[in-house]
């Protein structure tokens, strides 16, 4: 045997090696009957008492798997369909809703407790693919402090965005990378119909409306009502979440009369989110627990408070933060999740080559 | 850096050729690996997107590429990666020639320095313009100078990332060429001026294209540092495929844009191979050492302070400013956005497990990353260098010849292809058994592996090739075993090449961000996954701690680079 074979023959076989490791590598954990996963983004989250009383009394242990903003821990779930990474998803909502079922990710089931949920939550209502868990609504905020000062009234509706006193002043989110600023688009849509909402939009910019690319920058960066921004901001209109102005009380002391900031409630569009058990489930005994545990009246009551939006229960208690702070939202806009789907990414690129370029 | 000065060492001839048994064999797993991980997950992505009920769909093309958004999304990659390359030349090309000619005390540990940012990740570069020229940024707290809405911070970036490319590969060279030559014209009576550009300029030639080669192809499939400062106007096509892919689902796009980028991307390659062989003409080489001498006269000293001020501005106040708001807590100055980083998931924490766990993920993913990437290169440098084949007495023909050279070509391709695909199609192809790792520990350090083989190769060949076969045939002669003719012949020779190639392996697994973003688990997040996810969430911890763990990263990356520094022969010629 010459010297290169040998050489060969001894990094053929410490490669094989590695590569005979690598294939049979641990799979990581999660498959076991004891163990249910759940898939999510980054904004789930749970109080750990709530989840402990869970795994106690049902005698599973919750792994959860966060997987980047809704839009992407959607599609993640999309693309692994049939052979998904947890038993049930948390957080597909109406925007997407009509994508996820049509390529079939959930398997049905009828969650425990679903009777209190309200019927106009239930979208997918015969077949029980999803389960609504809570909603939220995406309205312009207003800095109550900046209208004060200039002694302005803020405004209360997509039509009022439009006039010169607010020219300048409204910082919203890019479409395509950011859910909020998509809910906005979406709120103009359903207000001015498929005919009208590029016409709005067009005097939207020219009244010098700015984009950026997400909520995070929109919010705390631009927004001269934010808090946590210091007052940095010079924009006092923003695209957030009708849950904002509690978010801005919070830990305060004293607590204030009201909060800092306001929504103008003619310019909400609704979200519902909902959750579903995975087709191709490993555990999926588990995951119907895990499913009837996120409709149950504790992790309903938990929600406000973790992730700012509300419970999907009518029966749900709602912190005071939520009642004394929040706006009432009676008439939010909203479109049909097949409407959405079927138009969605055509209403994105019309709307960033209108607004973007 | 090390893909383009990688021949010029080899100055001999190569041995009649040996049997081909031998170098498949050194090819098969190489072969096997890239068919497993990178050519099938790719296929699987974009058969899925080009494909339907069976049929492939090339009409998709046509319909994606009279898109006016997508042809402006062509146009601003071609036009950045460009501007960005003649950017850099322009910055770094008198760098390269300070490095080359001048000798100044701390001049290791600069070159070091002007290294870091290529290893670095995207996304701490990202954040650390961010840092520099941002809202809120230094200079806009300073003069209220921002560029982050602008083309520039994306350019500067891309010099700043990329300086070192020029700097090592041109510069490495310029150190070797004799000044002599250039003497000789001038005595012959050639004007200065004149002597460099008939004498110096052509040697350099080359590997000037290499390295302008190497930068348009790394910032022609820029991803985080466009994601991070382009906001949501300026888009490559890397970032464009990520978002086709993960915000719209478009799959057939993604998939045409994926083919468009692979066909430029196997352009530029075939180029920088042409190239590449063309420097192999006959060079007087000299040891750096010989060449470099303490500036004189004002214009060199003139020379050295404004290449010295470039680099302070360009590339360190970068990450200086990265880390002071690393020690910018709420109350003054401190560590406590470091220590923070050990508590494990607060209430409203963005992760389930304390940010610093993502160091020691990081580390062991790029440990077992570099091993595969060890094997996997070695072998395919091992495959290479055996004796060329050649028309000739052997009688072997050139389809052999273009074959190894396909080889060769074929592992630089991860360097190209979009990352944003590999990941996503280990997700879909990777998923059933017997090769179902979609949920194995294993599928981020193979995906990293990918990236970090080019390297090892590039930085192995020269020097298994500089070794002389008659050393081994005179060992045996001498009654040497083969295997101690490898451990007295081949391996320290080899060895610290080796460990340079390791060191490069491990560093740039460390940094991987586009494929790893979508397979490392999210419970087990690698430290640019860490930081990508803390910059994208609010709060002044978040983005304090996203500060913190880069400057771990930094401190960690610019760690291995120094003592591959250390490693590196001080008159050798071969790799960077």
């Amino acid at each position: 045997m010459s010297i290169t074979s040998r050489i060969t023959v001894s990094a053929v076989a410490a490669a094989v090696g590695i590569a005979a490791l690598a294939a049979c590598g641990t799979p990581g954990g999660g498959a076991d009957a004891k163990t249910v996963t759940l898939v999510s983004h980054d904004s789930f989250n749970v109080s750990k008492s709530v989840l402990a009383a869970f795994e106690k009394e049902s005698g599973y242990k919750v792994k959860i798997l966060k997987g980047g903003d809704a839009g992407k821990a959607v599609n993640q779930a999309i693309l692994s369909k049939g052979n998904p990474q947890g038993d049930v998803f948390f957080g597909i909502d109406n925007t997407l809703l009509s994508r996820g079922l049509n390529e079939g990710v959930f398997s049905p089931y009828e969650a425990k407790g679903l009777a209190n949920v309200p019927a106009g939550l239930q979208l997918d209502k015969g077949e029980h693919r999803v389960t609504p868990l809570d909603y939220g609504d995406i309205c312009v905020n207003y800095d109550r402090g900046y209208f004060a000062r200039h002694k302005t009234a803020p405004p209360k509706t997509f039509d009022d965005l439009l006039k010169p006193r607010y020219k300048g002043l409204l910082v919203t989110e890019n479409s395509a990378t950011s859910s909020p600023g998509l809910a906005f688009q979406l709120g103009t849509i359903a207000k001015y119909g498929q005919d009208g909402w590029q016409d709005y939009w067009k005097k939207l910019k020219a009244n010098g409306v700015e984009v950026v690319d997400g909520w995070e920058q929109a919010y705390y960066e631009r927004f001269s009502g934010s808090a946590a921004g210091k007052g940095k901001g010079d924009k006092p209109l923003v695209v957030s979440y009708a849950s904002s102005p509690p978010v801005e009380v919070l830990g305060k002391k004293p607590a204030p009369e009201e909060a800092p900031t306001g929504v103008a409630t003619g310019t909400c569009f609704r979200q519902i989110e909902f959750g579903g058990l995975l087709k191709g489930a490993k555990n999926e005994k588990g995951g119907k627990a895990l499913l009837d545990f996120l409709v149950s009246k504790e992790f309903q009551e938990d929600v406000p408070l973790k992730m700012f939006v509300n419970p999907a229960r009518k029966d749900a208690k709602v912190p005071e933060l939520f009642t004394k702070y929040g706006a009432a939202i009676d008439k939010p806009t909203t479109l049909p999740p097949a409407t959405i789907t079927k138009n969605r990414e055509q209403w994105i690129k019309q709307w960033s080559s209108l607004v973007l370029k | 850096m090390v893909l383009a000065r990688s021949e010029v060492a080899r100055s001999r001839r190569p041995r009649p050729a040996r049997g081909t048994a031998v170098r498949l064999g050194l090819m098969a797993l190489p072969l096997a690996f890239f068919a497993l991980f990178f050519a099938y997950p790719v296929v699987a992505i974009v058969g899925r997107g080009l494909k339907d009920g069976g049929q492939w769909q090339l009409a998709r093309f046509g319909a994606v590429l009279g898109d006016p958004d997508v042809v402006q999304v062509l146009w601003f990659t071609v036009w950045q990666a460009a501007a960005s390359t003649a950017l850099t030349l322009l910055i770094a090309l008198p760098g390269a020639y300070v490095f080359a000619r001048f000798d100044f005390p701390g001049k290791q540990l600069l070159r070091a320095v002007v290294a870091v940012p290529f290893v670095l990740p995207t996304v701490v570069v990202g954040s650390a313009f961010l840092a520099l020229v941002g809202r809120g940024g230094l200079l806009d707290e300073l003069w209220g100078l921002r560029l982050d809405t602008s083309v520039w911070a994306i350019l500067l970036a891309h010099v700043f990332f990329n300086y070192a490319v020029v700097v090592r590969t041109v510069g490495g060279l310029w150190g070797q060429l004799d000044p002599r030559q250039e003497e000789a014209a001038r005595v012959l009576g050639a004007g200065r001026f004149e002597a460099w550009r008939r004498v110096t300029l052509p040697a350099l030639g080359p590997a000037v294209a290499a390295a302008a080669l190497m930068v348009f192809l790394f910032t022609f499939t820029s991803f985080g540092v466009v994601q991070i400062l382009g906001g949501p106007t300026f888009s490559t096509l890397e970032v464009e495929i990520y978002r086709q892919t993960a915000d719209f689902l478009d799959l057939p796009t993604a998939a045409v844009l994926t083919l468009i980028q692979f066909a430029a991307v196997l352009g530029v390659l075939a180029l920088h191979a042409w190239t590449v062989r063309r420097r192999e003409s006959a060079l007087r080489l000299v040891a750096p050492s010989r060449t470099a001498h303490r500036p004189r006269g004002r214009g060199q000293w003139t020379l050295l302070w404004g290449t010295l001020a470039v680099i302070t501005v360009l590339l360190i106040a970068p990450l200086v400013v990265l880390v002071e708001r690393s020690f910018a807590g709420p109350d003054g100055y401190g560590a406590v956005f470091y220590t923070s980083l050990r508590s494990a998931a607060s209430a409203d924490s963005t992760f389930t497990v304390a940010p610093l766990d993502a160091l020691w993920n990081s580390l062991a993913y790029a440990a077992a990353a570099t091993a595969i990437a060890l094997v996997v290169g070695g072998l395919a440098a091992a495959a290479l260098t055996l004796p060329r084949l050649r028309r000739g007495p052997s009688g072997r023909t050139p389809l052999a010849g273009r074959f190894v050279r396909g080889f060769d070509a074929l592992l630089m391709l991860p360097l190209g292809v979009s990352a944003v695909t590999v990941g996503f199609g280990f997700l879909i192809s990777l998923d059933a058994p017997p090769l179902d790792l979609r949920a194995s520990w294993w599928l981020v350090p193979l995906a990293q592996a990918l990236v970090g083989v080019p390297f090892v190769v590039r930085t192995m060949l020269p020097v298994l090739r500089a070794i002389d076969g008659r050393l081994r045939e005179a060992a045996a002669v001498l009654g040497a075993s083969p295997w101690r003719v490898w451990r007295e012949v081949d391996l320290p020779m080899v060895r610290r090449a080796l460990l340079i190639a390791a060191g490069f392996a491990f560093a740039v697994s460390l940094g991987e961000f586009g494929a790893t973003v979508f397979i490392a688990r999210p419970d087990q997040p690698t430290l640019p996954v860490a930081v990508a996810r803390l910059l994208g969430r609010a709060g002044e911890l978040n983005y304090g701690q996203a500060m913190a763990l880069s400057t771990v990263l930094m401190v960690v990356c610019a760690g291995a680079l120094l003592v591959l520094e250390r490693l590196r022969p001080a008159d050798h010629s071969g790799e960077f």
